[in-house]
């Protein structure tokens, strides 16, 4: 199989790597996939209190497509407000890294990661206002 | 687009022509080119003369007599021939045929194909934990509709040798035609058709560092003989079993690969048996969580197939295979080529049904890498290949969620995930 350059890039170089604690607050963490499928991402977002994307990390099991496609959406959310988040959509993905069709699991799962990081958030922002009033 | 440097590690796949089988070659394209048929001149008489030798050749790796021997373009046409040979001739004796779950993909379509067909019913034997068939359960798997039994000798993916001789005699012993797909045991392990009473054998010259296109069908011809209907009509070459100008070139070839294997065989197989524990022993010093698939002991000398856990099979491969990928060339670093039992190496994003056969689940499937060490492999690439094998494993565990969450002392097995 050939892979694009860019895959190939971020395969050789990943970028954000790495874990925040899961207690820390503002973090919102996805995990998805699962180990028999041969693929899983474990995503996470700091959220600043007005809702920007400050900085991401990730862990991925996965073939050099998946691990590309984690590593780009680390890069993709940073900066960007959670609305502006959950609309990015798995084809800028697929164009970005020039996936082909066997591959297009790798960028539905990197988005199915960050909603379910900024689900998390969300969650846990609403169990510790909860608790505070 | 390889440099020289490239270390080839998939021997099980193909190998290369050895230098000395392509000298032995070389004439038979150009000078001796004749039709091994044709009976009316020297060009043909030559052909036939360097045909015979090589067929003798052939037979004495296994102990078979020269003319039981039948060239097909392969073993994938071997198997294909035997299997469907022996159903359609046999099929006023009956029509069942007992297999296992872990032959070949040549074995396994052939009868599927057959039993879509309404030709045969198949019994496909499971194996043990490491791959092996238990020759009870073919004893008990024969019926009196049984015509066949077919088992490979050595698996190509996980290595494990079966008990072919034991299989034989109790085929024999039934009454039932035995067929093994030994393509990759021919060369590396004896074979012997009269100790393991085999009556049909696949085989093929470019798993033996002969050239591709070319490989044989052994047939018994006496006690007992066995008939088949042909595939491919024609001019009825091959004692009418298998039709079409014979390939003169690839079956000199094919001769002198059996001949330098039968030669080399004991040495050879004692060394290549030697790098593959000295890449085994550094891997497992190196790192933990690494799983051996296959027989420990009953297994082809250069094969070692292990999963890495958490670390999934293709982005190993895409690390260590280098050099046709513009990053990793400009690294410098020899590509190796090795394959994987991961789902996302094969046409169906399956994992390997092999691995599955064998009880690995799909999680380890997944993580799986098949070395497969050969003739012209060097203590130094086998010392490369481990540095840079540990060195890949160890920079994707770090980017891996789950070697993460293990350490955590999480149970991987009692988490909730979440599937797409």
């Amino acid at each position: 199989m050939a892979y694009s350059e860019k895959v190939l890039d971020h395969y050789s170089n990943p970028r954000n790597v790495g874990s925040f604690a899961k207690d820390e607050p503002n973090v919102g963490t996805g995990v998805v996939g699962a180990p028999e499928c041969g693929d899983v991402m474990k995503l996470q977002l700091k959220i600043s209190d007005d809702g920007v994307v400050e900085d991401a990390r990730f862990k991925t099991f996965g073939c050099g497509s998946a691990i590309a496609s984690s590593s780009y959406v680390t890069e993709l959310v940073k900066g960007k407000t959670v609305d502006e988040v959950m609309k990015i959509k798995n084809s800028e993905i697929v164009h970005e890294l020039s996936l082909p069709p066997v591959k297009i699991h790798c960028s539905v799962l990197a988005e199915d990661g960050i909603k379910a990081a900024i689900a998390d958030w969300k969650r846990r922002r609403t169990t510790d206002t909860k608790a505070a009033s | 687009m390889y440099t020289t440097k490239a270390v080839y590690l998939d021997n099980h796949s193909t190998t290369p022509v050895d230098p000395r089988v392509l000298e032995a070659m070389l004439p038979y394209f150009t000078n001796t080119f004749g039709n091994a048929a044709s009976r009316t001149h020297g060009f043909g008489w030559e052909a036939e003369k360097a045909v015979d030798d090589a067929r003798e050749q052939i037979a004495r790796l296994i102990n078979a007599k020269s003319k039981d021997m039948v060239f097909t373009s392969g073993a994938t046409e071997s198997d294909n021939l035997a299997i469907k040979g022996v159903v359609e001739f046999y099929k006023d004796k009956g029509n069942h045929v007992v297999t296992a779950v872990t032959e070949h993909k040549a074995v396994l379509d052939t009868c599927r194909m057959l039993e879509r067909k309404g030709l045969a019913t198949v019994t496909y034997l499971p194996v043990d934990r490491y791959g092996m068939v238990d020759p009870d359960a073919v004893r008990r798997a024969i019926t009196d509709e049984t015509v066949l039994v077919s088992i490979m000798y050595a698996n190509n993916e996980v290595g494990t040798i079966n008990p072919i001789g034991e299989i034989g005699k109790i085929a024999r012993e039934k009454g039932v035609l035995f067929h093994t797909d030994a393509t990759q045991g021919v060369g590396k392990l004896p074979v012997d058709v009269e100790a393991m009473h085999i009556d049909l054998l696949s085989m093929s010259a470019h798993k033996m560092y002969g050239p591709k296109g070319i490989g044989a069908l052994y047939v018994r011809s006496k006690s007992p003989r066995v008939r088949l209907t042909a595939i491919i009509d024609g001019g009825g070459h091959e004692r009418g079993m298998r039709s079409g100008t014979l390939n003169v070139p690839g079956i000199v070839g094919f001769g002198k690969a059996c001949e330098l294997c039968r030669e080399g065989m004991a040495d050879e197989a004692q060394r290549v048996l030697r790098l593959r524990e000295r890449l085994k022993d550094f891997i497992y010093a190196q790192l933990d969580e690494v799983y051996l698939n296959g027989h420990p002991v009953h297994r082809l000398p250069g094969n070692l197939n292990v999963s890495f856990a958490y670390v999934e099979g293709e982005s190993l491969l895409m690390g260590l295979n280098g050099s046709v990928h513009p990053i990793a060339a400009s690294a410098s670093l020899p590509p190796i080529a090795v394959s994987s039992g991961s789902a996302c190496t094969s046409a169906t994003l399956e994992p390997s049904y092999v691995l599955k056969a064998l009880g690995v689940g799909d999680d380890l499937a997944h993580t799986s890498i098949r070395f497969g060490i050969g003739r012209f492999n060097t203590d130094e690439e086998i010392d490369y290949v481990g540095e840079r094998v540990v060195g890949e494993v160890r920079r994707l565990r770090d980017l891996s969620p789950l070697y993460e969450m293990a350490k955590e002392g999480i149970d991987l097995k009692s988490v909730a995930w979440q599937r797409d």
